[in-house]
C-alpha cells in the first residue's frame, strides 16, 4: 500500500500518496522528483484520502518506485541504492530524515510540500544544513515537536482497563484520541513496556493489539468499543485525591501539561473540579487551626517497640 | 483497615516530598523478561494534580508511624494524624496494578521510622527486592534511604533502586537541630558521601567493562560478570523552604555545596506547607510558592547557565531573591555594564546570561552564526520572549538604545509576580533534555 501515483504535465507534477502516513511512498517519489530536477514549486502533494474527496482528481498514473530500504537509516545515506545514480547523489543529514519520518505523522496537509522543499534546498544550498534559524527548518522543527509531544502525551495518558478473556487471561484495553496519526508509530513503545501483558489501544484512526508475541494493526474504533471503569480503578482515584496538596492550588500549571482536551479519557480528571473547589477552604482551615496538644502514642527513643499498627 | 483507607492515609503522608523524577535510569525494557516495565531515558509524567505537580511515580509511605518528632512533618510522633501501615505485598500489588493501567512509571517509597532505622530500611528494601526479583519489574524505583541505617542495607537499596535520596530537610545544621532533634546533619552528609562513592564506583566499573569489551578474555574463562548496578539515576535531596529563618543566599550556598560535594542529580525545594494538626512552633501561613519557584530558577542558573551561587543573590538585598522577576533578569538589570550582548560575536557564556534565552536557543544561535548574520527577525523565529530579550541584545538591525539605563529597565520590567512553578522544575529557563518539560 505504499504506492504513490504521479501525474505530470509540463507545469506541475501531482503526487498522490497511498495514505496519510505513506513515508515510503513519499521518499520514493521525492527521490525521483529530485533526481529529475523538478523544483518544489512545480510539485503538488496529495494523499489518497484527499484525492477521494476531490471531484477533479485525475485517474491514477504510473506507479511510483518501490519503497526504499533501510539504507537511508545510515548517516548521510544517499536517497536510494536502486535508483539510477545521479551526477552527485543528494546526501542529507540523518537527523533530517528521522525528523521527516515523524513529521509525516502530523495532520498538517502542507507537510509533504514542506519536506520536499527542504530536501530540494538541502541538495542545492550547501549552507542550509548549518542554519537552524532558516524559516523552513524552523517550521519542520515545530511540526516535529508537535508530533513528539503528542506521542509523549499518548505514552502518558493512555489508561488501560482489564477485561477478562475466555481463556482465563486478561486483555488490557485503552481508548485514546491522539492529535496526529501516531497510533501505529507509538505501539512499539507499549510493546516494550508491557511485553508480558496482552493489550489493545483503540483510537478514532486505527487500533493496535499486542497478543504477547506480536503487534497487530486494526481498524479505526469508537469509544463505545472500550470497557467502562472497573472496581480496581477506584484505588487510583483514591491515590490521586490524596497526593494532591490543597495548599498549593495551581490549575494553570496543571492545564499546561495536561490540556483539557485529554480529560474526557482520564479517569482521574472527574475529581479535578471538586478538589479545586474545596482546596481554598481546606487550606484556610489548616492555617487557622490552632496548634494541637500532642498525644505521644509511641515511646520515645529508638529500640523500643513501636505501637501496634492499625489493621 | 481496608486497602483503600490505608492508601488514602499513606499517600497523604507522602505528598510533602517534592521529588517525582523518573529519569536517569539506564534504558531497559521487558522484552525477553518475565514481567513488565521499561525506562527509556526521560521519565513520563502520567498525570498532574490540581497543585500543578506531576504524578509520575506511586509516591507513598510504607508506614506513617514514626519515632521521630520533626516539627515540620505531618507524621511526627507528636502529631494526632491517623496512622496506617502497608504490608510489603500490598505495596508490591499496588505498584504493579497502577503500572499495568499505565498510571505510573514506578514506585517512590519512603517510610516513617518504626522500631529502628535498620528495621525500617529492611522493609523498604524488601519491597524493592520482591518487585525486582519475584516479579521481574523493570520500571522505575526510587527509595528514600534512612541515614542511620547500616551501610550494608544502603548497598542493597542501591542494587534494586534507580535513584536513592536522603532529605537534608533544612538548609543549615542549626535549623535541623532546632526543628528535627533526632536527625543528625553530619550523619546525613556521611550517608550522602557514601552513596556518592558507590554510585561513582558502579559507573566507573560499567565504563571499564564497556572499554574491555574488545579484549579477548583468558582461555577457559567464563563470561564476564555484569558490572555492579548502583542507583544509576543517582541521588537527590530536598530542602524545606520557609520553615526556618534561612535566607535564599544560604539555601543556594547549601545547594552548591551538595551539588559539588556529593554530585547530586537534583536538589528539590519544598515550600513549607501548612499541615493538618500543625505544631505551634512553626509559621502557619500559605506556603511561599513564589519564593520556591525563584529558588528553582536560581538552581537552574547554577546547573546549566554558568552562574556561581554567590552571584545570584546580591548581598544588598538582605540575602533574598527578588519575588517580582526571575533571577536571571534581576542579575541583568543589576549589571547594565555587561550589556548589550552582541548576538553575532558574544561568546556562549555571555549569551547564556541574556534574559529570555534558553540553552537551546543559545546553541541554535551559535550554530547559525557560521552561515548568517543574526537579525531581529531571527529572534521571532526562535520564539523567544522578545520583550525580555531585546533590551539586552544587539543584532545587525537592532540596538537597545536608552532602555539599558538601569532606572528605565527596572521600571520597564516591573510587573506583578506571576509564579508558575512546576513540581520540581521551573517553567523557565529550560535545561537541555529536560524531561519534565513534557512530562
Amino acid at each position: 500500500m505504499d504506492d504513490a501515483t504521479t501525474t505530470a504535465t509540463d507545469a506541475v507534477t501531482t503526487v498522490t500518496l497511498g495514505h496519510a502516513t505513506d513515508w515510503a511512498g513519499f521518499r520514493a517519489a521525492a527521490r525521483t522528483l529530485l533526481q529529475g530536477g523538478r523544483p518544489p514549486q512545480q510539485v503538488q502533494w496529495f494523499t489518497a484520502a484527499d484525492a477521494a474527496g476531490d471531484l477533479f482528481a485525475e485517474g491514477s498514473g504510473e506507479a511510483g518506485p518501490a519503497a526504499a530500504d533501510d539504507a537511508a537509516r545510515a548517516p548521510g545515506a544517499s536517497f536510494s541504492p536502486d535508483a539510477p545514480p545521479p551526477a552527485s547523489p543528494p546526501r542529507v543529514p540523518r537527523e533530517f530524515l528521522q525528523r521527516c519520518e515523524r513529521v509525516v505523522l502530523h495532520r498538517d496537509p502542507g507537510r509533504f510540500a514542506l519536506m520536499y522543499r527542504l530536501l530540494w534546498r538541502l541538495a542545492h544550498e550547501p549552507g542550509l544544513r548549518h542554519d537552524p534559524l532558516d524559516p523552513d527548518r524552523l517550521r519542520l522543527q515545530h511540526l516535529d515537536r508537535a508530533v513528539k509531544r503528542d506521542m509523549h502525551k499518548m505514552r502518558a495518558f493512555v489508561r488501560f482497563r482489564p477485561v477478562p478473556e475466555p481463556d482465563g487471561g486478561t486483555l488490557h484495553i485503552a481508548w485514546f484520541e491522539p492529535d496526529h496519526w501516531i497510533t501505529e508509530a507509538n505501539a512499539p513503545f507499549f510493546a516494550r513496556r508491557f511485553t508480558q501483558m496482552r493489550w489493545a489501544i483503540l483510537t478514532p484512526d486505527a487500533s493496535v493489539h499486542w497478543d504477547g508475541q506480536r503487534l497487530h494493526q486494526g481498524p479505526a474504533a469508537q469509544r463505545s468499543d472500550a470497557p467502562p471503569p472497573d472496581a480496581g480503578e477506584a484505588l487510583w482515584l483514591t491515590y490521586y485525591r490524596n497526593i494532591f496538596n490543597p495548599a498549593r492550588l495551581k490549575l494553570d500549571m496543571m492545564r499546561k501539561e495536561m490540556p483539557t482536551r485529554y480529560w474526557k479519557n482520564l479517569p482521574e480528571a472527574t475529581l479535578i473540579g471538586e478538589l479545586a473547589q474545596t482546596a481554598q477552604a481546606r487550606s484556610t482551615r489548616m492555617v487557622e487551626a490552632p496548634g494541637t496538644v500532642p498525644r505521644r502514642r509511641i515511646a520515645a527513643g529508638p529500640g523500643r517497640a513501636a505501637a501496634r499498627p492499625a489493621e | 483497615m481496608i486497602l483503600d483507607a490505608k492508601l488514602a492515609i499513606l499517600a497523604d503522608a507522602a505528598k510533602y516530598d517534592a521529588s517525582c523524577a523518573s529519569s536517569g535510569a539506564a534504558p531497559r525494557n521487558s522484552v525477553g523478561g518475565r514481567g513488565i516495565g521499561s525506562t527509556e531515558g526521560s521519565g513520563i509524567c502520567h498525570s498532574y494534580a490540581p497543585d500543578g505537580r506531576c504524578i509520575s511515580l506511586l509516591k507513598i509511605l510504607l508506614t506513617n508511624f514514626c519515632l521521630y518528632d520533626c516539627l515540620y512533618c505531618v507524621n511526627r510522633v507528636s502529631s494526632n494524624v491517623q496512622r496506617a501501615r502497608f504490608t510489603v505485598q500490598e505495596v508490591v500489588n499496588l505498584t504493579l496494578d497502577f503500572y499495568r493501567r499505565n498510571c505510573i512509571e514506578g514506585l517512590f517509597l519512603s517510610s516513617g521510622i518504626i522500631q529502628s532505622p535498620d528495621y525500617t530500611m529492611e522493609l523498604v528494601v524488601e519491597v524493592a527486592r520482591v518487585l525486582r526479583e519475584e516479579h521481574d519489574f523493570r520500571g522505575y524505583i526510587h527509595l528514600k534511604t534512612i541515614p542511620d541505617a547500616s551501610p550494608e542495607l544502603m548497598q542493597r537499596a542501591g542494587c534494586y533502586a534507580d535513584r536513592l535520596s536522603i532529605n537534608v530537610e533544612l538548609p543549615t545544621p542549626q535549623g535541623l537541630a532546632a526543628l528535627a532533634p533526632e536527625k543528625d546533619g553530619a550523619a546525613i552528609r556521611r550517608s550522602m558521601a557514601r552513596m556518592a562513592g558507590h554510585i561513582a564506583d558502579a559507573r566507573q566499573s560499567r565504563r571499564e567493562q564497556q572499554g574491555a569489551a574488545q579484549v579477548v578474555s583468558l582461555p577457559g574463562s567464563t563470561r564476564r560478570a555484569a558490572a555492579p548496578h548502583f542507583a544509576p539515576g543517582g541521588q537527590s535531596t530536598q530542602m524545606i523552604v520557609g520553615a526556618d529563618a534561612a535566607d535564599d543566599r544560604t539555601i543556594l550556598a547549601t545547594s552548591a555545596q551538595l551539588y559539588g560535594g556529593f554530585r547530586l542529580r537534583r536538589v528539590y525545594y519544598s515550600a513549607f506547607s501548612p499541615i493538618p494538626d500543625a505544631s505551634r512552633a512553626l509559621p502557619l501561613a500559605a506556603p511561599p510558592m513564589v519564593r520556591e519557584h525563584r529558588l528553582y530558577q536560581a538552581d537552574w542558573l547554577m546547573r546549566f547557565y554558568g552562574f556561581a551561587h554567590e552571584e545570584i543573590v546580591p548581598a544588598r538585598q538582605g540575602g533574598m531573591l527578588s519575588l517580582d522577576m526571575d533571577p536571571k533578569l534581576a542579575w541583568a538589570i543589576a549589571h547594565p555594564e555587561r550589556f548589550p550582548v552582541n548576538l553575532n560575536t558574544a561568546p556562549r557564556e555571555m549569551l547564556l546570561r541574556v534574559p529570555g534565552l534558553g540553552v537551546g536557543s543559545v546553541d541554535r544561535l551559535l550554530a547559525s552564526r557560521r552561515v548568517r548574520r543574526v537579525r531581529h527577525a531571527d529572534l521571532s523565529g526562535l520564539r523567544v520572549p522578545l520583550k525580555k530579550v531585546l533590551p539586552f541584545v544587539e543584532t545587525v538591525d537592532h540596538r537597545p538604545g536608552r532602555l539599558l539605563d538601569s532606572g528605565h529597565l527596572q521600571a520597564f520590567f516591573a510587573t506583578p509576580a506571576r509564579p508558575v512553578p512546576l513540581a520540581g522544575a521551573p517553567a523557565a529557563p529550560a535545561p537541555p533534555v529536560q524531561a519534565s518539560l513534557f512530562g
